[in-house]
């Protein structure tokens, strides 16, 4: 068991930690772009303009509905797959599974965001708004300096619990080939036989991930209370 | 004097709405929906093969049968499951505490993929002690397996719904029923718990609704869900209809279940409405 779980051409340590960097990539790769797309889902779904709010809950309960797995395959079989082979024939398939996984995680992931962004929009009172305004801020002002940094704090609960959700999520990834913790644990698995032990250290690895983002997450929370303590 | 005849008076002129910004976006977004749609439409229509469709379908049917009753054994066992671990995670004993803590936290901190790999493949290394104990046969078939990890995964989850459920009712609902001389079971099952099960509800249908989409996992251990009929028709038809008509299904499923969650929601709190 040492020697399989050994760093070098012995043991697994060193492949499994190559797919624990995959894995922390397109987790970090796909949180901005999610969190862009919830906020920008959420700012539909929160307008007075009846269209928006259509076509924002149009978004949610496409993506909420479908499960995770099926849109992967949909974003990998119907859009990643032929743009790369017909655009980019050169790509090798890693890059196109990394690509499909980030866009299929971020439309999920943004549209859970967009549920928590707009119950925290909710929370905040309308007069908050209006004194921006009457302080003569105009509307991108007021979004930006007033309604945006309370909104952060509101909503940092939810999206943390969406980020360790996400993490989970990119295990799928594995099922398109790509090269995260589950895949190179289930390549190491099948080649030594020892299935429990990999993928019980593979679920360890998830684990530690968890904690260390529990801990980051922990003083995110801390630093964004403190900066409102001192005001 | 002459009165003011009532053809004098007009209604106010209704003022048509600008257009603005938010109005030109959400139109053009309601629009991209639109076409997307019409897409769909037209896509399935001109790919519509009656060949493809009657000989899939009746597969899909058996497959969405066989998401059906996974996610209805594992929920019934997991909610049975979690009802003991609710109960350690709240009772003061400290080990008690700390396993069922431990087990919670192990199955919400990692993937359920990687739960049903342990299980399935995992497992399978011990096979000759599962032998001996005679549990061979459970833990070799990929169905039983695929339901024993679903429903020690949803019974961690189920167990923090009911845990919080239980602890959302105030302290007093508890004191109140003790100075009657209610036991605490019959204080459970009769104060605590038809408060507790209408906080519990919403979380409860999300729950069924996550093991419906993450059901579609059990597709990657060949358990031939939805998902793996799907994608067992994709690998052989190579059509990309296929997906569209699972994701369109799927879609119908968890609406109708969103739906009935919230209808059930609305009867049973008709009285909290003021």
């Amino acid at each position: 068991m040492q020697t399989l779980l050994s760093w070098g051409d012995q043991g697994w340590l060193d492949d499994i930690f190559r797919g624990v960097l995959v894995t922390v990539q397109l987790a970090l790769a796909t949180l901005p772009v999610g969190l862009l797309l919830g906020f920008l889902v959420a700012l539909a779904k929160q307008s007075a303009e009846p269209t928006l709010r259509i076509a924002g809950s149009v978004y949610t309960t496409i993506f909420r509905g479908l499960p995770e797995l099926l849109t992967l395959f949909l974003i990998y079989f119907g859009v990643a797959l032929p743009i790369f082979t017909y655009l980019f024939p050169g790509a090798s398939d890693q890059v196109t599974s990394f690509i499909a996984g980030m866009i299929a995680l971020s439309l999920v992931f943004s549209s859970y965001a967009s549920e928590v962004f707009l119950s925290a929009f909710r929370a905040i009172p309308r007069g908050q708004y209006e004194g921006g305004y009457s302080v003569g801020l105009s509307n991108g002002q007021t979004m930006r300096l007033v309604v945006l940094p309370q909104l952060v704090r509101i909503a940092l609960p939810g999206l943390s619990n969406l980020w360790l959700i996400l993490l989970k999520d990119t295990a799928l990834v594995s099922a398109i080939g790509l090269a995260d913790i589950l895949r190179q644990t289930q390549i190491a698995a099948r080649v030594t036989k020892e299935a429990f032990l990999f993928f019980g250290f593979a679920c360890l690895v998830y684990l530690v991930l968890a904690i260390i983002s529990s801990y980051g997450i922990g003083q995110i929370e801390k630093a964004v209370g403190r900066q409102d303590m001192a005001k | 004097m002459s009165t003011v005849s009532e053809i004098d008076v007009d209604r106010p002129p209704v003022i048509a709405r600008p257009w603005t910004g938010a109005r030109i976006a959400g139109t053009i977004a309601v629009g991209c929906w639109i076409l997307i749609g019409i897409g769909l439409i037209a896509y399935l229509v001109n790919a519509w093969n009656p060949e493809l469709f009657n000989r899939y379908a009746p597969l899909y049917m058996r497959g969405l049968w066989v998401t059906i009753r996974l996610v209805f054994i594992s929920i019934v066992l997991g909610a049975l499951l979690s009802i003991p671990i609710a109960y350690a995670r709240m009772s003061d004993n400290r080990l008690l505490g700390a396993i069922a803590y431990g087990y919670v936290y192990f199955f919400r901190g990692t993937p359920l993929l990687a739960q049903t790999f342990l299980v399935y493949y995992g497992l399978g290394s011990f096979r000759p002690e599962l032998e001996a104990v005679g549990l061979w046969w459970f833990f070799r078939d990929e169905w039983y397996c695929a339901i024993f990890a679903f429903a020690l995964n949803t019974a961690a989850y189920q167990a923090e719904i009911l845990r919080g459920a239980i602890e959302s009712v105030p302290r007093g609902q508890w004191e109140g029923a003790a100075s009657l001389g209610l036991h605490k079971f019959q204080t459970l099952r009769k104060i605590i718990l038809p408060q507790a099960l209408i906080v519990a509800l919403r979380p409860y249908g999300n729950e069924i609704i996550l093991m419906i989409k993450g059901s579609a996992i059990v597709a990657l251990i060949t358990v031939f869900d939805l998902m793996g009929e799907t994608r067992r028709a994709y690998s052989r038809s190579f059509d990309f209809q296929t997906y569209i008509w699972a994701a369109l299904i799927y879609l119908t499923i968890v609406e109708v279940l969103r739906n009935i969650v919230d209808w059930i929601e609305r009867i049973i709190t008709r009285h909290l409405i003021r």
